[in-house]
């Protein structure tokens, strides 16, 4: 399992973070979403043989969100 | 996908297009009444404005969220097929305006943490075995590896300093900035600034495992961890937006007015609502980690605002914690005699012992190489001194070896222990020679910031303590304390907590985080004073990086204004939905003016959490004469 944080431009309505949850969430070999609001970050666990932090980044992006910087560490 | 990508990477630029069509239609309206201009501007404009909204609508349906985007999407088609294009182009404006609006000032709300994270160090001095150095990302340091620091630079790591000395900043992990000298062998911390010499550090911990990148993490976290009136209202939003659609399909079904549905929809919108509470709590604990209190969440704020009840432990809270020499009584005039008590005293390792000999250490100028001593255990030392012995312990240990003290002796030494001071007797050649008063002191800034916590509304200050009761009421008794228990084992103190809370009490624990874990965990509120250790971070529920009452003070106004604030934004937000739905009943609201009402009670509650940026508690100047010198065990 990969560890993945991703750094968001500005998050404005809390609204966002369900979205963002509930998109990620619906990927498979994602678990343990969690959107902060304030710090507008995003860190998730993932199954690099199904799925890679581009791909989430995607996900995100499409929603609308820009995502600035992603990190990843292996768990 | 790419326009989608492009149209919102350019909402902000598509808003002030927006604008402008929207004013170009109204100047022809009143100024040049070019047929067909006016109804394309706005046309234009509210198609333009409408295509970021739609399409966050869309992404959020597809992930099975109801958001305001759908709302407000719903309501311009609706304006746009009724012909209603002024009105379409005015809402879809004010709600991209006010989403600009609201990113710029939640911004800076958000700075406190911003500015934290910017004081995260990126890069590294690295040297090499070999003696050669290389800028590396801090990223790619390990523990163990030797950093060189320059004066102006920031410590990457945490760490020891192995050589080289300066002053160093750690105001971004305290909150507290004064430069501290470093020297070989003293412990630095990652994001501390130093401000002159050069240090040679060893990493202990790298990385995300530093102190200052968890209080970073822990803050981050705490901003979003919610209160449970924050937690009331995401469920209550979560049916709201749905409850406001149907609604809206009801009312058109039974009116069958349109306008009056898709004001609804707009009306309806959650706005102040859902960002009133977040936004208080996120201006609270930031302007608390700038301050180096650390408060982890909105839930932890809620309830540190309700505590009525402070219960201290005594040692390294209330005191300092060091033992020192606070008064000395002498019966002789041979001086050289003291540095016989420093040479007995060398030999112990009591706590007693050692502040004496910190006290005396002027008077070590001989070699103590051939001073030997003898333990009498519960009584003291005897050594030798010029031939002869020296007896140095307690009451009894003189009075045994034929020493008796005279009234006017008793009377001095039973003022020193009524005094909460701990006493050690010097005997030589049969008489009493010296007595010794021992304290731990009480910190300087104490009196008046339990004077202020009073004020600030704590009603009950309770001490426990594991010291024994002469100590303990010697204490309190120069302080505002209430209530004081004595001779407790820590087990003895989580009963008090208890009790405390069984009586209906709302209570906060404050120790130093060391051995009282089991009392920070059982009250309401943990409080650990003097963090920068794991377990302080790990188990309490605020933490105050400095170890100072000064942060106490702040902390408890900080919680109590912030809840407070969270009250007023609830309240604006309400009283705006009942303003917008009274209007909207006497018809005085429409879809422009209720968006406009609604962006701009956002704005509000925004400004008004913004306040708590620079909250600063008002605790009275402190008297150094005030604090007293008093005596653990």
């Amino acid at each position: 399992m990969n560890k993945v944080t991703m750094k968001l431009g500005d998050l404005t309505c809390p609204s966002c973070m369900t979205k963002i949850e509930g998109a990620l969430n619906h990927q498979t070999g994602v678990q343990n979403v969690k959107v902060l609001f304030n710090a507008s970050k995003i860190k998730a666990e993932f199954d690099d043989s199904q799925t890679s932090a581009d791909d989430l980044a995607n996900v995100v992006t499409d929603l609308g969100y820009e995502v600035k910087s992603s990190k990843v560490k292996a768990l | 996908m790419t326009v989608q990508r492009y149209i919102y990477q350019h909402t902000t630029p598509i808003t002030f297009w927006s604008a402008g069509l929207i004013i170009l239609g109204f100047l022809n309206t009143w100024f040049v009444h070019l047929s067909a201009v006016t109804a394309t501007a706005w046309i234009i404009a509210s198609v333009i404005a409408a295509a970021p909204i739609v399409l966050r609508a869309i992404s959020a349906l597809k992930a099975k969220v109801f958001s305001i985007e759908l709302l407000v999407s719903i309501a311009v088609i609706g304006a746009f097929a009724i012909g209603e294009f002024e009105e379409s182009a005015i809402v879809t404006f004010l709600f991209l305006f006010g989403s600009y609006l609201e990113q710029k000032t939640l911004a800076k709300t958000r700075g406190a943490i911003k500015s934290l994270t910017d004081m995260a160090p990126t890069t590294a001095t690295l040297l090499a075995a070999n003696g050669t150095t290389s800028e590396v990302d801090v990223d790619d340091l390990d523990e163990g590896d030797v950093v060189i620091v320059k004066a102006g630079g920031q410590v990457p790591v945490d760490g020891t300093v192995t050589s080289g000395s300066g002053y160093v900043n750690e105001a971004s992990i305290t909150g507290e900035s004064r430069p501290i000298n470093k020297q070989t062998g003293d412990t630095v911390f990652s994001g501390a600034i130093v401000e002159s010499g050069t240090v040679q550090i060893t990493a202990t911990q790298v990385g995300d495992e530093t102190t200052f990148a968890k209080i970073i993490e822990l803050v981050e976290e705490a901003q979003d961890t919610k209160s449970p009136a924050e937690k009331f209202i995401d469920k209550f939003a979560q049916y709201y937006t749905p409850a406001v659609l149907v609604i809206a399909i009801l009312v058109f079904l039974f009116s069958r007015d349109l306008r009056l549905a898709i004001t609804v929809l707009v009306l309806g919108c959650p706005g102040a609502l859902v960002i009133g509470a977040p936004v208080s709590n996120v201006a609270g604990i930031g302007n608390g980690a700038k301050h180096g209190i650390l408060i982890k969440g909105g839930d932890v704020v809620d309830s540190l605002a309700k505590v009525d009840t402070l219960v201290f432990d005594k040692t390294g809270t209330l005191t300092t914690g060091k033992m020192t020499v606070t008064a000395t009584q002498s019966y002789t005039t041979d001086r050289a005699l003291l540095a016989g008590v420093a040479q007995v005293e060398q030999t112990s390792d009591h706590p007693l012992a050692q502040a004496i000999v910190q006290h005396l250490n002027a008077h070590l100028t001989e070699s103590t190489a051939d001073m030997t001593t003898e333990t009498v255990k519960g009584r003291g030392m005897i050594g030798t001194w010029q031939g002869a012995p020296l007896y140095v312990g307690n009451a009894k240990l003189l009075t045994e070896n034929d020493i008796s003290l005279t009234a006017a002796q008793l009377k001095d030494l039973h003022t020193m222990q009524d005094d909460g001071q701990s006493t050690v007797l010097v005997g030589y050649q049969g008489q009493l020679v010296y007595i010794l008063g021992v304290a731990d002191q009480i910190r300087p800034e104490v009196p008046a910031a339990l004077a202020a916590l009073k004020r600030q509304g704590i009603k009950h200050l309770v001490m426990l303590t594991g010291d024994n009761q002469a100590t303990a009421d010697a204490v309190a008794a120069s302080l505002a304390i209430d209530e004081v228990h004595a001779d407790l084992l820590p087990a003895d103190k989580v009963t008090f907590v208890k009790k405390f809370q069984d009586q209906g009490r709302h209570v906060a624990f404050v120790g130093d985080g060391i051995n009282d874990s089991p009392s920070l965990a059982t009250a309401n509120i943990g409080i650990a004073m003097g963090g920068g250790t794991d377990v302080a971070i790990e188990t309490a529920d605020v933490v105050l990086m400095q170890s100072s009452f000064t942060a106490l003070n702040h902390a408890v106004g900080l919680a109590r204004k912030t809840s407070a604030n969270t009250k007023q934004n609830i309240t604006i937000a309400i009283l705006t939905v009942v303003f917008l739905l009274i209007g909207l009943v006497y018809g005085y609201i429409y879809m422009a003016s209720g968006m406009f009402v609604h962006e701009a009670s956002i704005l509000v509650v925004i400004f008004n959490a913004m306040r708590l940026i620079g909250y600063h508690p008002r605790v009275a100047k402190q008297h150094p004469a005030a604090s007293h010198q008093l005596a653990t065990n």
